[in-house]
């Protein structure tokens, strides 16, 4: 058991770091090509070169390339109407037809803004070529810089959240499955005709669980460091202090569950539906502030939410106690909530 | 406190679930050191009672005082002066002997000193000294249920709740455990135990028989045997209590009642 609880976390980081991602690499793009002049294979070499897009070859019509579309062996068409080279050589004007497969809206929007941004640059390139004199720069000249995570690298931004997951979900099965345990093979009825208090019982259950999900937080901050090479820019000793009371909000909650059911069936289904919401809705993949007003309602009492939150402050923008104080509070609170709720719930009756 | 003293006393306790009736105005006493056989059918209402005897329950009406403690008004204090051995093995069978005794002595807030020389007692006794390191699961249902009997005894309980101890355990080791349990009663404790062994019923100094919630007969096992004629605890068993597959007597309350109970 002891080594499942360390092999776990360490495979859902390695897992879902490289396979939880937004960015679109590999773009099957073909192309309908009319022209067949210089200017359109320049272009079409431009997408070729990019390292999002991969080429995939040349349909005839639409039909082929719709063909290609269903049969998922392509992402997106690239039109290029005839006599497109000559247009542009004589009239200095030319257009061109981007087709995106749209199932995936996110994924879409993304490959569209690719190839936009690949067809601005030969736009540039035309004008350089055919006024090489006169040409000073586009007026406004936007000069990006990206702080906290300058390469843009999604791992980064993941990785804090992934750590919150893996100790969410040690903590709420282990404690939600554990004193349901002792009901399904009757230990329980031992313990309860002894006079050990409710919040006694309760703290044994929780303090073990505490300190496993804490080293599993410790060894996964290690491969965090070592493998992804992830900043750790903030206070680690505050980042185990934040943790160790979300932790008492974790273990007290799948304690509470476990309270309340009668079979590890029954603790299983429950915490299920709690950690699946509560992930989807924590912020980890998509922005809580893009979410709908009530689901944003619903997430004032997601922990998750709060803690992946903090997490990223800490490790990647180096926030200190004062930037996250109202995340904190919130935290203590639900923390001392969910104990007394789980001990008051903890019937030492048959 | 002399052996008069009533360490149980029961009196017109009810329990009831919905409309049916566990138990029904039980009324009885046990003394100080006494060994106590509470016997009846399956069914007959034994671990309900014995919930509300070790506090775990609370009786519908009706006062039971145990160890002098109202256990309804009282249960925790009544939890620290019992001893309680279900028919469910209740040790954990992921711990070892050793760290068996030392959860539940701790629980009882025994000091380490008292904790370690209780269990070097107790392993001698039962001749497990190799056994003191080894998983629960490793060992044995007749030495596990003597384990359990001795754990349950740690913080020298005045009374032990015995329920079904010896439920698929060979007759040596019924034996051996019988002896275990009169050691301890010699020692003042009070042993409730019920038990489906009418040889068992022998050894308890006296018996009450229970049949549908009620107590239809109490007293020692001679005095029992003379009372219905007969010459073993088999037969006063059989005579009283009547199996509830025996057609209803009363309509057909006592048919539903008896569905509510296998339920």
């Amino acid at each position: 058991m002891l080594q499942i609880i360390f092999i776990i976390p360490v495979a859902q980081l390695l897992i879902l770091a490289y396979a939880v991602t937004f960015e679109i690499k590999n773009v099957r793009f073909i192309t309908i090509d009319h022209d067949r002049s210089t200017h359109s294979k320049k272009l079409i070499n431009k997408f070729n070169g990019s390292a999002f897009f991969e080429y995939k070859g040349n349909a005839e019509n639409y039909e082929e390339a719709e063909e290609m579309i269903i049969s998922d062996k392509a992402d997106q068409v690239l039109v290029i109407e005839p006599g497109f080279g000559k247009k542009l050589n004589t009239e200095r004007t030319g257009s061109v037809q981007v087709i995106t497969n749209a199932i995936n809206g996110n994924a879409a929007s993304l490959m569209s803004a690719y190839a936009t941004s690949i067809i601005a640059d030969y736009n540039r390139e035309i004008i350089i070529e055919q006024n090489p004199v006169n040409f000073t720069g586009l007026p406004i000249d936007t000069k990006p810089s990206f702080w906290y995570n300058p390469e843009l690298d999604y791992i980064t931004y993941m990785v804090p959240g992934i750590l919150v997951l893996l100790v969410t979900i040690i903590g709420m099965f282990l404690s939600g499955m554990n004193l349901v345990k002792e009901k399904e093979i009757g230990t329980i009825e031992q313990i309860n005709v002894t006079p050990i208090k409710k919040y006694q019982f309760i703290a044994g259950k929780l303090i073990p669980f505490w300190v496993i999900a804490n080293i599993d937080l410790a060894f996964g901050l290690v491969i965090a460091k070592l493998v992804f090479n992830i900043p750790i820019i903030g206070s680690l000793p505050l980042l185990f202090f934040v943790a160790s009371i979300y932790l008492v909000v974790i273990l007290s909650f799948g304690l509470l569950i476990s309270t309340l059911t009668n079979t590890m069936q029954q603790s299983m289904f429950i915490s299920w539906f709690f950690l699946v919401i509560f992930i989807l809705m924590s912020g980890l993949f998509t922005p809580i502030e893009s979410m709908p007003q009530w689901a944003q309602m619903i997430d004032t009492i997601n922990p998750v939410a709060y803690f992946i939150k903090i997490n990223r402050m800490i490790m990647l923008k180096g926030s200190g106690f004062m930037d996250f104080q109202r995340e904190f509070w919130i935290l203590i609170v639900y923390a001392i909530g969910m104990f007394i709720f789980s001990t008051m719930r903890y019937r030492k009756t048959a | 406190m002399n052996k008069n003293d009533h360490i149980i006393e029961v009196r017109d306790l009810v329990k009831r679930f919905g409309s049916f009736t566990a138990n029904d105005h039980l009324n009885f006493t046990v003394s100080k050191g006494e060994i106590f056989g509470f016997l009846g059918a399956n069914g007959a209402g034994k671990t309900t009672a014995i919930k509300i005897l070790s506090g775990l329950s609370k009786p519908t009406s009706g006062v039971a005082i145990v160890a002098g403690f109202d256990v309804a008004k009282y249960p925790n204090k009544v939890k620290k002066n019992i001893g309680y051995m279900s028919q469910h093995f209740s040790l954990y069978d992921d711990m070892t002997v050793k760290e068996n005794f030392r959860f539940y002595g701790g629980i009882f807030g025994l000091s380490r000193k008292s904790i370690r020389e209780k269990t070097e007692y107790y392993l001698e006794k039962l001749k497990m000294q190799n056994f003191r390191n080894m998983l629960l699961k490793q060992i044995p249902l007749g030495w596990k249920q003597k384990l359990a009997f001795s754990v349950a005894n740690i913080h020298e309980p005045a009374v032990v709740f015995l329920d079904e101890p010896t439920g698929g355990v060979d007759p040596i080791t019924r034996r051996q455990f019988w002896e275990l349990i009169y050691d301890s009663a010699d020692k003042g404790t009070t042993v409730f135990v019920t038990t489906h062994y009418m040889d068992e019923a022998e050894y308890c100094e006296r018996v009450s028989i229970m049949s549908e919630g009620r107590i239809e007969a109490i007293g020692s096992p001679g005095k029992l045997k003379e009372e219905f004629g007969v010459n073993t605890m088999d037969e006063v068993f059989v005579q009283i209590a009547r199996t509830p597959l025996d057609p209803p007597i009363g309509g057909t309350d006592r048919g539903n009642s008896f569905k509510k109970q296998v339920n």
